[in-house]
């Protein structure tokens, strides 16, 4: 079964993240920040990370950039949540080294579809 | 309940979360009390609101909440000031927002009459024709999604005889892979919309010595049949690796192509993925290190790869991207096993134990007249040796490199050095140096501090440096080694050095030194390390905000570790950190206050003294002061902070801390039994929390001696809570 890391701020997104990913029948574990992502990361092995942007301590850019510098979890793609026709910012989410994007408010069907694409 | 009213109730309350962290954020900054992340704060509590209120279809919330983030997001670009004038709507519109909130929980509409007012009020802030609410709304006048777990996933197209619809020629660059995306993966999916059939190129394929594993060398030809397949779904395959690849998408329309089969076999062995023999490498290369993840999907490969392949390269084993993305230089993985931390520990603690007993046991054999020569003191000397030996070992369990903290500074040193427009070179050495997991974890902040300060402070613009005749370009040195029992971290710059003269005018300026104070120049260069010395309006953007010295100080202290400056004009400056290898164990003295043994952390000791009767004032019935050297220290006689029985005051030894921020005081003690290094055992964990004691610890001989905590001591005093005959103490006494 694989694992889904999902980083989020916000409680409702985690738990709604949890639900859709679980039905899908992910495994799914969950940081509330860029940094307890990295802290997360250093104890487990997602198949894939699901993050958002706007985070307290260490925004996703920051906390992608990171990702990609652990050579443990440089190849491990990165699906970014990012609001409706933000190109500014899947274009900087890209240049960090995400691997994709989910667009906000997410419709679960076409997130799974986006984890499956992405997940080896 | 229904999960997705579980989780709607979830949003409401974290709703209220955020409603009361934006009230409180935007009061802060109404009494100018913010900081740069009280901005971003709010910021993000209007977007998580609005986020949520997306995911349910609350149409009316994200309506207002984009306004209000829109206006909020231009105070956090800077583009507005947090004034009155300012502030007032933005606060009348958390209001609005929370009444929002309170509709979409009652599931009634809210008046959209009462929004106007407010609204105006924010396009007002951003000027008139300012690009807000009334023509971005539409962005976000999406149709709800709600979340409907029946939907089902698209199902596989079965496979069709159909002639082919569409030809995807795709070749990725080197820069699709650095961000995961894997080829095979879209090909894959395309096998989702209908049949496909692939053909690998190989053209661009170097012979493997001249093979860059950084590049990509492979393109894919995928022919798609199936009916009624959109362009706009093959694009959507491609969506996240738009700009990363070529990619043509051709209809076919009527043409149909023929190809040549080739076995399934045939094509695993070309992408080194089958039985077939490896090829040799050649004999002075670098074996290819194991692939950072599993190889792609074979079992797809399957259904996904019916045809290829003119095999023009038959001679080079198809690079699968992945094994050879890792650079040849990396060494092999170390085999490693995951423990649960809590395991460690407690194997830690266990050591700790044995330590003390296999020192105990020495000094009783010792004691009972064995020779030194005698076979029971050779076993003994045996004994003690591995015992070192093997809390070493178990200590090295929780080391890690400091490579982890080391490797974030390059990227700072370039954000700092664009910032302040001085071109600088970052030497790091030691990265391999082991520490205690801990340490590594809390020296990334002091250690990022400094870094910046060097840059900032230390180093000069490149014109500057030219003009002293140094080279354009800065040097910051950043080493690890490891020294006596602790690891030492050095930072240096090559720069201007610490201009004593400015320092010591801020420090007149603040009070912190008599403008005609007598200082040898270490003693100005310390000042930097003195809590209040660099206040918010003195340190530059860059430097932190507020952030002083003094703070880095303190949380080296907090690890066991001191910090060292040494700062030649015209040279340059060095920081020098010095910190345990673990936190388990603390250099300690030991001293004797009434017919109890205390340990005081060498870190907060200055000096001890000896004062003369003549140098110690009374103040009041309980306290006193110490004069060192002209300037007055609170006198705190631990046993009566303590409440134990202590021999006369005028006997003793007084000992010089450094407490709390950056204040001295003198502690009484009876007399010092020496310095040693101490297994840190927890009092909570064992017994219970005791006011002024951070910790216990077991002395060679089996005593028991409590670690004192200064600061927790100076702080409760400073406070008047010590009595002279405090309960924690009189339990203690039993306790011990």
């Amino acid at each position: 079964m694989k694992t889904i890391l999902t980083v989020d701020d916000s409680r409702t997104m985690r738990d709604m993240l949890r639900l859709v990913l679980l039905d899908a029948n992910f495994t799914v574990v969950q940081a509330v920040d860029g940094v307890h992502g990295l802290e997360v990361l250093d104890q487990s092995e997602p198949d894939v990370i699901i993050t958002d942007i706007n985070m307290p301590n260490l925004d996703g850019f920051g906390f992608i950039e990171e990702v990609r510098r652990t050579a443990r979890h440089c190849a491990t793609p990165i699906l970014v949540l990012s609001t409706e026709g933000d190109q500014e910012k899947k274009q900087r989410a890209r240049s960090a080294g995400a691997t994709g994007w989910i667009v906000k408010p997410f419709d679960p069907v076409k997130l799974v579809d986006a984890v499956r694409r992405v997940a080896a | 309940m229904d999960p997705m009213e579980a989780i709607k109730a979830t949003f409401f309350q974290e709703c209220d979360e955020l409603l009361a962290d934006l009230e409180t954020g935007l009061l802060a900054l109404e009494h100018g009390e913010g900081e740069a992340d009280t901005v971003n704060a709010v910021f993000r509590a209007v977007h998580s609101v609005k986020g949520g209120a997306g995911a349910f279809g609350l149409e009316a919330l994200v309506r207002f909440a984009h306004v209000f983030e829109t206006t909020l997001d231009a105070l956090r670009k800077g583009e507005l000031e947090a004034t009155g004038e300012v502030l007032r709507p933005l606060l009348r519109a958390a209001d609005r927002l929370a009444d929002h909130v309170a509709s979409a929980k009652q599931g009634i509409e809210p008046d959209p009459a009462a929004d106007a007012p407010v609204i105006s009020g924010l396009e007002a802030l951003l000027g008139a024709g300012a690009d807000t609410a009334t023509e971005e709304a539409p962005v976000f006048d999406f149709k709800p999604v709600g979340l409907s777990l029946e939907g089902g996933f698209a199902p596989i197209a079965l496979a069709s005889l159909e002639e082919p619809a569409w030809r995807i020629v795709f070749a990725p660059l080197d820069r699709m892979y650095r961000n995961a995306n894997e080829p095979l993966l879209l090909v894959r999916e395309l096998a989702r919309l209908g049949t496909t059939q692939v053909r690998v190129g190989l053209d661009r394929l170097p012979r493997l010595e001249a093979l860059d594993p950084l590049t990509a060398c492979l393109d894919w030809t995928v022919e798609l049949s199936g009916t009624d397949i959109a362009e706009a779904a093959v694009r959507d395959v491609f969506e996240f690796v738009e700009g990363d690849c070529e990619l043509t998408i051709e209809s076919l329309q009527a043409r149909s192509t023929e190809e040549g089969d080739l076995s399934l076999e045939a094509i695993l062995a070309l992408a080194g993925l089958g039985e077939a023999e490896p090829m040799p490498l050649p004999e002075a290369a670098e074996p290819i290190p194991a692939p950072l993840h599993a190889p792609p999907i074979a079992a797809s490969l399957q259904s996904v790869i019916p045809v290829p392949v003119q095999p023009q390269a038959p001679q080079s084993p198809v690079a699968v991207d992945d094994q050879l993305r890792t650079p040849a230089s990396e060494p092999v993985a170390h085999t490693t096993i995951r423990v649960d931390l809590e395991r460690v520990d407690r194997l830690i603690d266990l050591v700790g134990e044995l330590v003390i007993n296999q020192a105990m046991l020495n000094q009783q054999v010792m004691e009972s007249g064995v020779a030194r020569s005698s076979n029971i003191a050779l076993g003994l000397d045996d004994l003690e040796q591995i015992t070192r030996e093997i809390q070493d070992s178990v200590m090295a369990i929780r080391a890690q490199p400091v490579k982890s903290v080391f490797q974030r500074m390059p990227r700072l040193v370039r954000e700092v050095a664009a910032m302040t427009g001085k071109e600088v070179r970052l030497i790091t050495e030691g990265e391999g140096t082991e520490v205690d997991k801990t340490v590594i974890e809390r020296l990334t902040d002091p250690l990022t501090h400094m870094i910046r300060n060097a840059i900032d402070h230390g180093l000069e613009t490149p014109e500057d440096r030219i003009r002293a005749g140094k080279p354009r370009e800065g040097v910051i040195r950043l080493s690890a080694q490891h020294r006596s029992g602790r690891i030492v971290i050095v930072v240096s710059d090559d720069g201007r050095g610490i201009n004593r003269d400015r320092v010591r005018a801020i420090a007149v300026e603040r009070r912190l030194i008599e403008a005609d104070a007598v200082l040898s120049d270490e003693e100005i260069d310390n000042l930097i390390f003195a809590p209040g010395f660099s206040t918010a309006d003195t340190v530059s953007d860059i430097s932190g905000r507020g952030v002083g010295m003094d703070v880095v100080k303190r949380s080296i202290q907090a690890l066991g570790g001191r910090i060292t400056i040494l700062s030649r004009p015209g040279e340059g400056s060095t920081f020098t950190l010095s910190l345990p290898l673990t936190l388990a164990v603390l250099d300690g003295m030991v001293v004797s206050v009434g017919e109890q043994t205390l340990v005081v952390p060498i870190t907060v000791i200055v000096e001890t003294l000896q004062p003369k009767a003549s140098d110690i004032r009374l103040l009041g019935p309980s306290g006193a002061v110490v004069s060192v050297r002209g300037a007055y220290v609170p006198l705190i006689d631990v046993g009566v902070a303590l409440g134990w029985p202590t021999s006369s005051a005028d006997s003793g030894v007084t000992i010089l801390v450094e407490s709390g921020p950056g204040e001295m005081a003198a502690l009484r003690v009876d007399a010092i039994q020496g310095q040693r290094q101490v297994v840190i055992k927890s009092l909570e964990q064992n017994y219970d929390q005791v006011d002024d004691i951070a910790a216990a610890t077991i002395l060679g001989d089996g005593r028991v001696a409590l670690i004192l905590d200064v600061d927790a001591l100076i702080s409760r005093r400073r406070r008047g809570l010590s009595s002279s005959a405090a309960p924690s103490g009189q339990t203690l006494l039993q306790a011990s």
